[in-house]
């Protein structure tokens, strides 16, 4: 029997392939294979030959059936090998192209804006890019005269033949929206008012589009130091630079008194800017105390409410703090600029998750 | 504005240092745009006294010298000729450096003698181009600062010049007086008094002035006065000094005074040549229209109807507050000058100026607004110093008209400057400044000064107040929330729309645009614009004349620069405002994407495809599911010509309700903006996605089966213009309760079908609710299902 087992148990070793494995299952242990017949002996011995020679021969049985078994998922095992190694791919060549798409700076900006003075409690109001000249200017305490509006180079529209109503403007600020919010609001209030706004000039610095935020508080007893309060957190979230400093400047605008404009605290390094840090300062915004003729405009009596306004750049902020050198690009739908300088889609600016990307 | 430092001492009694005088003008709104400081590089040269000079042994032409200076006596070699005992002297020690020559001083040894130092002539510290021998000061202190002595005795090489930005409620800031009174104001010295007395006339005046009757709000008032026998010449040094550091030309010198005094007083002045005046007679009057005159600028006007002009017997002669007629100009030869000095109305000045396009320095004050109550006073000063310089005798003083009332007077509420400030400033440094810039409080009524036309009520003293104070110190107070707590959300429903639609476009890979509001009109006309509803007056290119109508033609235009860049692969959006007309609210909030040229580079995979109409289909579909849309709409055609006649989808709620449009954009356009095409578009309208009936957050219950569902498919052929839509609704009805989805799978047009024919196949799903389907259940439903389809396609089974 160890003859036969020796045999077997060679053979199986030496089979190449499954079917020389299958001929040697039905030669040692198929129905008519050796161990088979030696079975078939077991009738004709004593019964205590059986005894002993039973058991035996079920364990020859059992133990060539476990090679055999052994050998087969070997012999898979190593075709499985053979195959993965044929399947070898160069995964260094380009993977399947998944467009990337991006958000603009001004609306990327303009969303972090929005977190910043939402935690402070100001909701964001819009209004109408094409506008009367009564909501521009005369409301804010602009007159048909005064040298602002020539200064402000103001877009005007079409009027026709006969329509005598002086022509509306394309909004030069987005302080119209004050005036309408006031109307339709009332007071006590707290807003901002993000949007594109137009004068007519193009050069380096200007274009004829560019995008405002307004602020706008009114309350029984709001005053300058409360709007100072309110920006000096503001730069310092946008920035994200604890203590940022600012500087008050009087000022003059029409629709303010007092005014001040507002500069942030810089340095020019090799013709780079560095916001926050250095001696120099750089302007960024104008503000001040609600006249009480704008006020009144807006239909608030200026005797009971007072408050205060600012104004300032989207896209000159952006530029600031993403080191974007030219106002121009953010017109001209370059898709390597919108790719550089855009963010991702689901970047969404939170306060809880950080402002910067 | 510019203007010197020592100019500004003219007006001013400081002591206060150039930076401090920089850093008060910012701080009370005179913004300082820049300063020329020439004394800055000389800052390091100080003042010795020669004690000893001796020969050099070695050197026949070389002085060796014991300079006394604030470190001590110091030895100099020294090789100028005036190098002598006894003189006082401007020393460079070592480490000084020197601009004239370019050179930092050392230590040196000159033919074996130590040299400590340097003594300096005027070319050396690029004074001038005096260089015959070091400076000899007529005065001046051991260790004194050399630059401090030149401020004293010769303030015009080192006077610093000085430009501020000026708002225009300022005017008064448009004369150096009105600066040193704000300055004086903060507490930087005291305002100088400097107004001279009336200089009393030798002769009646000659010349008659006449201001008609209708233009007396336009020229309420005008002084004038005759000098004769004066001599025009080059003005005098310090005349023309002053005029050149701030970037006037000094003509001659009776020009120069009326240059003078419009910056030393804003008080524009004009001259003319009295032997040139005919008739003898000047009348301020309003234009009748078309009259001309050539200005002093040699280029000729011609005038509206209202203008205010000044004319003589014969002419016009001057454009009152703007400029004057070249024909009645000084020039050398003038002996005999007639001084004007008038008010002329702001407004009105603006207007003419505007539209005859003279920028001046009289029309930028007289529209501001100029003190009328100075205007005698103006007279007086011209008058004195003309005689003090060019002679002459002067006639009496000529006055048409009267000094406009400026009289007015506001409350000053104490308590409501700090209220409005949030600054603690008490009431009695609030009627100081208020003084101290001309102020006049009686009781708590505060009457402004005739030099501040802006004053205009309460909040102007505040304003006032609070400026001369420095808002600098303010400090920040926190800003009460209006609701305690956590913040609540602040966007409205349309605005968390638009966020949401930028970002899931984003997400589809297309790339954000922010485009101009307004094109070019031909480009506004393919997409429905171009009326003059919708036209600038005033456009600063015609290719922005127009408010677009549509985002697509920005997107197109954007598309074509990228083209020709050499990006072809393009996949670009906006989010924005679009244009139906003129009036305010004629704009409606648009979202719009661009596909161009293919999905992405040719790859090895072979993923790249052009792209198609299924592409911004789906994208369009993505975007209003994000928005919210109801996901049952309506596929119509139908849409604007711009938009492929075939190739394009209206996703509706009924026929008047269009969510958006996708599709092909029509070749002709593409061809019109030259982009290489094709191109598929799609445009939504968030504003008219129903918002959401249901308040609150619940959603309703999910209802799922635990059945197994079962699906069949089923193939129709049906003429090519049917749409898979009406096969899928048909379908859909015929069990309302069973059939979950409908799902077209496969489209084949022609071949074995025939021309005109395709077949669709779908696949329904079904989805049984109570028990497990039967064959015989299932069989009802289909054969429900084809005789639903082809009785609303009039197609087959296809066997």
């Amino acid at each position: 029997m160890d003859d036969l087992k020796q045999k077997y148990l060679s053979q199986i070793a030496d089979a190449g392939d499954e079917s020389a494995l299958e001929a040697i299952r039905l030669a040692a242990v198929g129905k008519k294979g050796e161990v088979a017949l030696k079975m078939r002996e077991l009738g004709k011995m004593t019964p205590e030959e059986r005894q002993v020679a039973g058991p035996a021969l079920n364990a020859l049985k059992n133990e060539i059936n476990s090679a055999l078994n052994a050998k087969k998922s070997a012999l898979a095992d190593a075709a499985l090998d053979a195959r993965l190694r044929d399947e070898w791919l160069d995964v260094t060549l380009p993977s399947r192209v998944r467009p990337r798409g991006t958000i603009h700076p001004i609306s990327q900006v303009t969303e972090e804006v929005t977190a910043i003075f939402g935690e402070m409690g100001f909701s964001v109001a819009e209004g109408p890019r094409i506008d009367t000249d009564w909501y521009n200017f005369d409301a804010l305490n602009i007159p048909g005269h005064h040298p602002a509006r020539a200064e402000m180079d103001t877009f005007y529209m079409h009027r026709a033949e006969g329509d005598n109503r002086p022509p509306h403007v394309l909004r030069t600020h987005t302080s119209p929206v004050q005036i309408r919010t006031m109307e339709a609001e009332g007071a006590p209030l707290r807003i901002i008012c993000p949007g594109g706004v137009y004068r007519a000039d193009y050069d380096q610095t200007h274009t004829p589009m560019f995008h405002q935020v307004e602020g706008l508080a009114i309350d029984k007893d709001i005053s300058m130091a409360n709007l100072k309060w309110v920006l000096e957190e503001f730069f310092a979230a946008f920035f994200e630079i604890d203590g940022i400093k600012t500087r008050f400047r009087a000022s003059h605008f029409p629709f303010t008194e007092p005014s001040a404009e507002v500069d942030i605290q810089c340095s020019w390094i090799d013709g780079q800017l560095r916001i926050g840090e250095g001696d120099d300062w750089l302007e960024v915004l104008g503000s001040g105390m609600v006249h009480p003729k704008v006020l009144a405009a807006g239909g608030i009596d200026p005797e009971a409410w007072q408050g205060f306004a600012f104004g300032m750049g989207i896209d000159r902020i952006a530029m600031l703090k993403y080191g974007i050198p030219d106002l121009r690009a953010f017109f001209d739908s370059d898709l390597r600029w919108l790719r550089h300088y855009g963010f991702a889609s689901l970047d969404q600016p939170t306060l809880h998750g950080g402002l910067s990307r | 504005m510019k203007f010197t430092l020592s100019w500004l001492k003219d007006h001013l009694d400081t002591k206060a240092t150039l930076d401090e005088i920089l850093y008060a003008l910012t701080d009370l709104g005179l913004e300082v745009e820049g300063v020329e400081d020439r004394a800055e590089r000389l800052r390091d040269f100080t003042i010795g006294y020669v004690k000893s000079a001796e020969k050099h042994p070695d050197a026949e032409r070389l002085r060796v010298c014991q300079v006394e200076t604030d470190e001590g006596v110091k030895q100099i070699i020294c090789g100028a000729p005036n190098a002598r005992e006894g003189i006082t002297v401007v020393v460079a020690k070592p480490g000084v450096y020197v601009p004239g020559i370019d050179t930092t001083i050392g230590v040196g040894k000159i033919r074996g003698i130590e040299s400590f130092g340097m003594m300096a002539s005027e070319r050396e510290m690029e004074l001038s181009d005096e260089h015959d021998g070091i400076i000899e000061l007529p005065s001046g202190e051991v260790g004194q600062s050399f630059v401090d002595w030149l401020a004293e005795n010769d303030p015009a090489k080192v006077d610093p010049v000085i430009e501020i930005a000026i708002t225009p409620n300022r005017p008064d800031a448009l004369g150096v007086r009105g600066i040193a009174r704000d300055l004086a104001a903060r507490g930087l010295g005291t305002l100088k008094a400097r107004d001279v007395d009336a200089v009393e006339g030798e002769f009646a005046c000659p010349i008659t002035v006449t201001i008609e009757a209708d233009t007396l709000d336009q020229c309420p008032v005008f002084y004038g006065r005759l000098i004769r026998g004066v001599t025009n010449r080059p003005s005098p040094q310090w005349l023309q000094d002053r005029l050149r550091a701030i970037g006037l030309r000094p003509i001659s010198f009776l020009v120069d005074v009326t240059n003078f005094f419009t910056y030393d007083r804003n008080r524009p002045l004009h001259v003319f040549d009295a032997d040139k005046v005919k008739g003898n007679a000047l009348r301020v009057h309003r234009a009748k229209g078309g009259e001309t005159l050539v200005g002093l600028d040699e280029k000729e006007y011609t005038f509206d109807e209202g203008m205010t002009l000044i004319s003589d017997a014969e002419n016009v002669e001057s454009i009152a507050g703007v400029m004057g007629g070249l024909a009645t100009g000084c020039t050398d030869e003038t002996t005999s000058v007639f001084i004007e000095a008038a008010y002329f109305d702001p407004i009105r000045t603006a207007y003419t100026g505007r539209a005859l396009k003279i920028n001046s320095d009289a029309r930028y004050r007289f529209e501001r607004g100029i003190d009328p109550e100075w205007t005698p006073y103006g007279i007086e000063h011209a008058t004195r110093m003309i005689l003090e310089y060019a002679g002459g005798e002067p006639s009496e003083v000529i006055v048409a008209g009267k000094i406009p009332d400026t009289n007015r007077t506001y409350k000053l509420d104490a308590a409501r400057v700090q209220s409005l400030v949030g600054m603690e400033i008490a009431e009695s440094e609030q009627r100081q400044t208020l003084t101290a810039l001309g102020f006049r409080l009686e009781g708590n009524m505060a009457h402004v000064p005739s030099w501040r036309p802006d004053v205009m009520g309460e909040a102007d003293l505040v304003e006032e107040v609070a400026r001369v104070a420095s808002l600098t110190k303010l400090k920040g107070t926190p800003l009460p929330r209006l609701n305690d707590g956590v913040p609540r959300p602040i966007l409205s429903p349309l605005q968390r729309r638009e966020a949401m639609a930028r970002r899931t476009c984003a997400a589809l890979g297309y790339n954000e645009c922010v485009s101009y509001s307004f094109i070019d009109a031909a480009s506004a006309a393919l997409f429905g614009g171009g009326n003059d509803a919708a036209m600038l007056e005033n456009p600063i290119s015609s290719d922005m004349s127009h408010m677009r109508p549509a985002l697509l033609p920005g997107l197109l235009q954007a598309a074509a620069r990228n083209q020709a860049r050499g990006y072809n692969d393009l996949a670009l959006f906006e989010v924005g405002p679009a244009f139906h007309g003129g009036e305010p609210g004629e704009q409606h909030l648009l979202v719009s994407g661009l596909l161009v040229g293919r999905t992405g580079p040719k790859d090895v995979l072979g993923a790249s495809r052009p792209v198609d109409v299924f592409d911004v289909k789906a994208d369009a579909e993505a975007v209003l599911a994000a928005i919210g849309a109801p996901a049952k709409v309506q596929i119509l055609r139908g849409a604007a010509p711009w938009w492929h006649p075939g190739r394009h989808g209206k996703i509706c709620l009924g026929p008047k309700k269009v969510l958006g449009i996708f599709g092909e954009i029509h070749p002709k356009v593409l061809a019109e903006m030259d982009v290489k095409g094709p191109a598929m578009g799609f445009t939504l309208w968030p504003e008219e996605v129903p918002m959401p009936r249901k308040a609150g957050a619940t959603r309703a219950a999910l209802t799922i089966s635990d059945l197994q569902a079962v699906e069949r498919d089923f193939a129709f052929v049906v003429d090519a213009d049917v749409e898979a839509l009406t096969l899928v609704n048909a379908a859909k009805g015929a069990d309302k309760a069973l059939i979950e989805d409908v799902h077209v799978f496969d489209e084949f047009i022609g071949g074995a079908l025939g021309d005109g024919k395709k077949s669709l196949a779908l696949t329904v799903r079904m989805q049984p609710v109570s028990e497990t389907l039967k064959e015989k259940d299932i069989e009802a439903v289909s054969a429900k299902v084809i005789e639903k389809v082809t009785k609303a396609t009039g197609g087959t089974l296809r066997g």
